[in-house]
Order: C-alpha cells, then structure tokens, then sequence
C-alpha cells in the first residue's frame, strides 16, 4: 500500500475530505511536496494570477473558469526544456516573495486590485527583459542567427543567461495561449464555429465584434 | 534472397494477382482505381496499418481544448524525432499519420528533412492539396534550358489524363485562362477576402505579365454526382485536414480511389506489407512478383502478377527498385545505366515574404478556406532571361489575428476584452521554386545500416546549389516589391535556411525520357527495359516545374495505368 492509497483510506475512514492533505502526503515536510514540478497551492496560485491577467468581465469568463493554472502545470511539465521550466517553477517563488515584500502578504492574501497593481508591475520588468533580448537579438548577424538554429535543431545549443526570458512573460504567454484555446476563451470570448459549412471572403465587421477563434 | 522461387504451387496460386500496386498513397489509389475499373484483380500493398474513411480519424472532430497540450508536440517527441517535428503539419492532432524518426532512420550525408506517412492513404491523408496543371512550358523546359533529359511526353499527351483524374477527385478553381497555368475541370473557386483581392488588383495593374489568381485544390465546393458516388459531400470549410476528414470534403485514397476500387470487387488491401523488392524471372526475362515482409511479424511472403506499379513515394520507390536486384539487374531494378537514385530534385521553399496591410478594418471573413492567392511562375517563362534558370510559383495570404491590446494597460478585464476583437491584417507570401535535377542530386543504399526489417536504409545527399541561391535572391527581392507596390507595410524578408524535404515534392531518381541510355522510364512510366514495371509516383519525373506535383503524379498514374491495360489485353506484357 503506498502513501496515496494510504491517504484514499484514511479519507474515507474519516468520512470526508481532509484538510492539509498536501502536507499528509509530504510527511509534513516544508515546502510542501510537489507532483512533478508543481504543487496543487502552484496551480491555485497560477489559477489566480491567471485570472487577475485574464479576469472575468461582463462579456466573457476569466482565465480560472478556464482551468489555467492546470494547464500551465502540463505545458511546463511536458513542453517546456530543463531551463525554462527552472526559470518558471524559480518564477513563482519570486512571485510570492515580490508580493510579500511589497504588501506583507501572499498573492493569495492580497485584494484583487493589489493583485492588479502588482502584475502591472511585474508586467513591465518583463516587458523591459523583452527588450533587452530582443536588443541582444538584432545584434546578431544572419550567419549567427543560422547557426543558433542548427545547434537548436540539434539540441547542442545553450541560450545564454543574458537571454533568459522573464519568468512572468511565460506565465503570461501561457495564460493567453491557454485561455483563448480553451473552450470558454474560444467560446464566450471568442467566437468559435467548429464546422462553418462555407467561405465567406468579405464580411462586414465593426469595432467590438469577436475574432475567431481558430 | 535470390530468384529461385521455393514456394508450393498451391500458395503461389493464392498469392497471384492480375497486378500488384505497392504504396496506397495519393498515385499507387489512382493506379488502383484504373486497374480495378478494367476488371483487373489488384493487390495493393501497404507497409503501414490500415485507415479506414470515417472509421480511423480519432482527433477529426475535436476542439482545441480536447488535446491535453492545445495542440503542441510534447517536448520529448520533438528532441527524439526532430525531422517530422519541422514538418508544418504535424501537431497534436496530427502526428498519428506521420512516421516518427526514431521508427524508421535513414542517413543524411547532407541534412535533408523527410517527412512520410506509413498507413494506407499514405501522405493523401496529409497533403496540402494543392492542383495545379503543368503547362507546357514545363515539358518543354529541360530541352529548351538544356537540364536534365526532354520529357518524352508534352502537355497534349497528359492534358486528357488531367480532365479525367480532375473530374473524379474533384478541383475547385476560376478558368483563369492563362497560358503558363492550364485550366482544369473546376468546381467553383475558393473566395479571395477583400484584401487578398486589392493586393490582386495591384500586383496586377503593376506588371503586366504576372497574374495574380485564386488557388486551385482538391476540395469539394459542390460535389458533383460522381463525388456523391464516392460517399463524399461538401468540405465544410474547417481546415482540419490533416486528421483525415469525416466529410470526405478533400481528395484522399481513403475516402475516393480506395472505396471506389474496392466497390468494383477487384482489389484487394494487403496493409502492414512492406515490399523488400521486386522479384526478376531470369528466363521469361520480367518481373513476376514482389518480395513482401509482414511489418508486425517479419514473416517473408511472395506475391505474383503480370502487371507491377510501384508507386512508394519517390525516396522508397528508389530504395525498393535499388535493393531489387537480380542477376539481370545486379544495380537495382531497370538500372542498366547506373541513373537510378540520381537526378533528385524537390521544390526551393526557403524564402517568405511578411507585411502588415493597413485600412479595411470593416472587412473580414467567415470560415476556413483551404487555399490561397497564387501567381504561376513569370521568370524565364518565353525565353532564358535571368541570372538563374527556371523560376518560381508565388503564393500569399492575407489575415486578420487578434487584436494585441498594445495601447491599454496590459493586464486585467479592459486588456481581456481587446483581446478578442480582430486585430491588424498582416499579409504572408512563400514561393514555390523550380529546383534542377542534377547527377550528384541523389540517394543511395548504405552499405552496412539495415532497417528492423532487413532493408539497407536510404542515404541522402542531396543539397541545394547556386542556381537556387540566385532564384531566391529573386523571389525575395521580386516579392517585396509587389507587396510594395500593392501598399503594404513593414516588409521583412526571410530566408529559412531549411535543409531540402519539407517542401514535401521530392521527385526524380528513376525518371522518364526518351533515350534507355540517359533514362528509366519511357513515356508510359515503363521501364524501358522491364516491360511490365511502371513507376508513376514522384520518382519518375524529370524536372519539377514549379507546381505543386501530387495532380501530375495523378494524371501519369491514371495514363499509365490505362496503358498497362491496354498492353496486357494485346498481349504486350
């Protein structure tokens, strides 16, 4: 019988869901153990900053309804290399340790305008990494582009740190990507027609109206 | 194995067919089809698992959502397979009918990016159905431009076969009647959206010998009753191709020529059969049969027949009629002139053009269309003229994305909801260039790696030269202007650098000519020297052209099948 089935048992003994079952499994341990690289307070809190980067507004859901914080959890796991996935997991440790230093208080503490503010800025320092890696980028000449290619190809290239992208500029590609793909964003937000039939090439469109969604 | 046959006469019985077609992708269906429509029993081989219309296409109908990465390639496959990874049309809901590297290895003494689909339908299931027809500035190209061998056959010979494989597969297009681009049996054309068409207008009043025209593909607009017999109806404009379509919208083997053969009572399917070679009779001086190994247990079978198509897909065309060897033809099958594996060529696909378009942000478009503006090749087309030969097929398109929101504040509900409404029309061209078949263009058996089944595995050496560099050089320069001119804005030129492959148009290596010395096959896709062996998927071409291939591949397939007929019923083969 391992730890899990233990849990099941135990749970069911009890006749109910149990509280701190993250720590139950750890043995307690601090910080909490992970599946995989992210544990479920991870996903909670990337369901939130997803939603304060998305939030819910009259025309459409926000980016918890569409379960991002879970979706970052198997983008990362699955699709991300050894370096960004460091980058991003390193990323929601500096999150929270920004947000207790600036508010006293965790992400999770902190009302939704703090949160808004707070990624506002966040949004920036990534904005202006972008900038400088883009800078690095337009230094390079077509030859030494070819050549990151090749070695990217061939799995030998080691991107310097210089060009290490902002942790928040992932979780923030990924909420978008995730959320737009996702059956609420490309439903309510968006417009989504599985099988349009035909081709319309000219259409009238007026400002407000939703894009496709594929 | 040799040419002695140690099989009881009961099995060779069982295992005798009037003709055997090896491949079931978009040529070895048609070559099918004829052969099953004249009454001749088939056996058509397969070295990969069956598909059956409607019944295997898993992902056809799911949304986005319903794939657990959105779509994306998990980053594992990718780094264990980084060939197929490149290839535009492999995703999550795809890559099931591509073939992972790891699977099947070959040997790249030069990079060269194959891309193959092993299941019955082959690479019809995947392709990007476009149709045009060669002029006859194509057939006439490699003796006019002194490159490869004459094409023993010019537009007159091959436009019937175009009608006929047109009619049945179904091809939507304008009757355009430009003399560089045939025009074909169509079903209405695809719409141009209203940028497209203003882009159109402008290259158009600009040069006076480039046409800008809508693209011509293999997609049912309205179905007429012979695409009603084949149990197919109107694409529904999704663009899900690549999974396989449940309404048989888009010309497949699976959904046309396969059930169309089988329905004559004529064929018969061998999947999960992977041909070793072709067997040589010594004494009656032919091909009587084929080698087969079971791709799941190994196990060697032979199979008979009077007729042999073999219709692989070029690169394994080359590599099952190299590894046939006999004491007549101790090089490969047919290879008295030590040609076969030479004379690849592919299509030059490195460069795109980008632009952002603006204005007429009243306008936009409904549903997904599976084609594009295009403008037939207008280098060197009357007369040698350039710093390069031959030329190259434009292709653009226009879009609207989402919109970016860079104007507001980039996190919370006000950003959200500028997200979603449609964003700046951004335009995208690619060419389609002309590649010459050169002697040192080529692939070849290794000499000690073999394959889980005991096959030598394919080595590639085939690059890109100067002559594709200058073509580049020209489309790149040729295709900002045009988007210049048609008023488009921050133009950026791109060249990929990609190695030869995606392109997806691998052609020659066992081509067609008039001379036995210079060439394999004759003006019927016939060895010259075997004459009940044809050969009429990309293998067999002589030049390229600059369009895109899978209809010619068609129209000699269906020619040549008809021939074959017609010879084995005179008694010739």
């Amino acid at each position: 019988m391992d730890r899990r089935e233990a849990l099941s048992r135990v749970a069911l003994i009890m006749g109910g869901t149990i509280i701190g079952a993250e720590a139950f499994l750890s043995g307690c341990k601090n910080p909490p153990a992970k599946e995989g690289l992210f544990s479920t307070e991870d996903v909670a809190l990337l369901d939130e900053v997803g939603d304060t980067i998305l939030p819910t507004t009259a025309a459409s859901p926000g980016a918890k309804a569409a379960q991002i914080g879970a979706f970052m959890k198997v983008i990362v796991t699955d699709c991300y290399t050894p370096e960004d996935q460091k980058i991003f997991t390193d990323g929601i440790i500096k999150l929270q340790d920004a947000a207790q230093k600036k508010y006293s208080k965790s992400f999770m503490e902190m009302s939704p305008e703090q949160r808004t503010e707070f990624l506002i800025a966040l949004d920036k320092e990534a904005n202006d990494r972008s900038k400088e890696i883009a800078a690095n980028d337009s230094k390079l000449t077509d030859e030494q582009k070819h050549e990151r290619k090749l070695q990217q190809d061939l799995g030998t290239y080691k991107r310097p740190v210089e060009d290490d992208p902002h942790y928040f500029s992932l979780i923030k590609q990924l909420t978008l990507w995730g959320y737009f793909t996702s059956k609420p964003g490309a439903t309510q937000a968006l417009r989504y027609v599985a099988v349009p039939g035909s081709y319309q090439g000219c259409i009238p469109y007026k400002k407000g109206d939703k894009a496709w969604a594929t | 194995m040799g040419d002695t046959l140690n099989i009881n006469n009961k099995a060779k019985q069982q295992n005798t067919y009037d003709a055997i077609v090896i491949g079931s992708g978009i040529s070895g269906g048609w070559a099918a089809k004829e052969l099953c429509d004249h009454g001749i029993k088939t056996l058509l081989l397969e070295r990969g698992r069956n598909v059956v219309h409607l019944k295997d296409y898993p992902t056809a109908t799911m949304a986005p959502w319903e794939f657990p990465h959105h779509g994306e390639i998990p980053l594992k496959i990718k780094e264990e397979n980084p060939v197929v990874s490149r290839c535009y049309a492999f995703y999550e809901g795809s890559q099931h009918f591509f073939v992972k590297d790891t699977e099947h290895p070959y040997i790249q003494q030069k990079p060269f990016d194959w891309i193959r689909g092993y299941q019955v339908g082959g690479k019809s299931l995947l392709w990007a159905r476009q149709t045009q027809r060669w002029s006859k500035y194509e057939f006439e190209g490699p003796a006019r431009d002194n490159y490869a061998v004459d094409w023993p056959i010019r537009y007159d010979d091959i436009a019937p076969w175009y009608s006929h494989v047109e009619k049945f597969a179904g091809i939507s297009g304008n009757y355009d009647g430009l003399e560089t681009l045939p025009d074909g049996e169509f079903l209405p054309a695809w719409e141009m959206n209203c940028v497209e068409k203003d882009i159109q207008q402008k290259i158009n009043a600009a040069y006076p010998n480039r046409n800008v025209i809508q693209g011509r593909c293999a997609h049912l607009t309205k179905p007429n009753q012979i695409h009603i017999e084949q149990g197919r109806t109107q694409c529904q404009a999704r663009s899900l191709c690549e999974r396989g379509c449940p309404f048989g919208g888009y010309f497949s083997s699976n959904a046309s020529t396969i059930p169309w053969a089988l329905k004559t009572g004529n064929l018969t399917i061998q999947p999960e059969a992977t041909v070793h070679s072709i067997i040589y009779d010594d004494k009656l001086n032919k091909a009587v049969g084929v080698r087969v190994i079971n791709t799941n247990t190994k196990h060697a079978t032979e199979y008979f027949a009077k007729i042999i198509f073999v219709n692989a897909a070029c690169f394994n065309t080359n590599l099952i009629l190299l590894n046939s060897t006999s004491n007549r033809f101790p090089n490969g099958f047919g290879n008295d002139n030590g040609l076969l594996g030479k004379y690849i060529a592919f299509h030059n696909y490195r460069g795109t053009v980008s632009a952002s378009y603006d204005g007429l942000m009243d306008k936009y478009y409904f549903g997904r269309r599976p084609t594009q503006p295009m403008m037939p090749n207008f280098r060197n087309v009357y007369k040698q003229e350039m710093d390069f030969q031959r030329g190259y097929m434009t292709f653009y398109g226009a879009d609207r994305g989402r919109a970016s929101g860079d104007s507001l504040q980039q996190i919370g509900g006000e950003y959200k909801d500028a997200l979603t409404e449609a964003g700046d029309w951004y335009v995208s061209m690619m060419m389609q260039g002309e590649t010459i078949p050169k002697k040192t263009n080529e692939v070849f058996l290794s000499k000690d790696k073999k394959d889980d089944w005991g096959i030598p595995q394919l080595v590639f050496n085939v690059d890109y030269d100067d002559n594709d560099e200058r073509l580049l050089k020209d489309f790149l320069s040729q295709g900002a202007e045009m988007l210049d001119k048609a008023g488009c804005k921050n133009i950026v030129q791109h060249d990929s650098r990609q190695a030869p492959g995606l392109d997806i148009h691998e052609m020659g290596g066992c081509r067609m000519g008039k001379d036995p010395g210079t060439s394999l096959l004759n003006a019927y896709n016939q060895f010259h020297n075997c004459k009940n062996v044809f050969v009429s998927d990309g293998a067999c071409m002589t030049s390229t052209g600059t369009q895109n291939p899978s209809l010619t591949f068609m129209a000699l397939t269906a020619r040549a099948a008809n021939y074959a007929v017609d010879e084995l019923k005179k008694g010739n083969i």
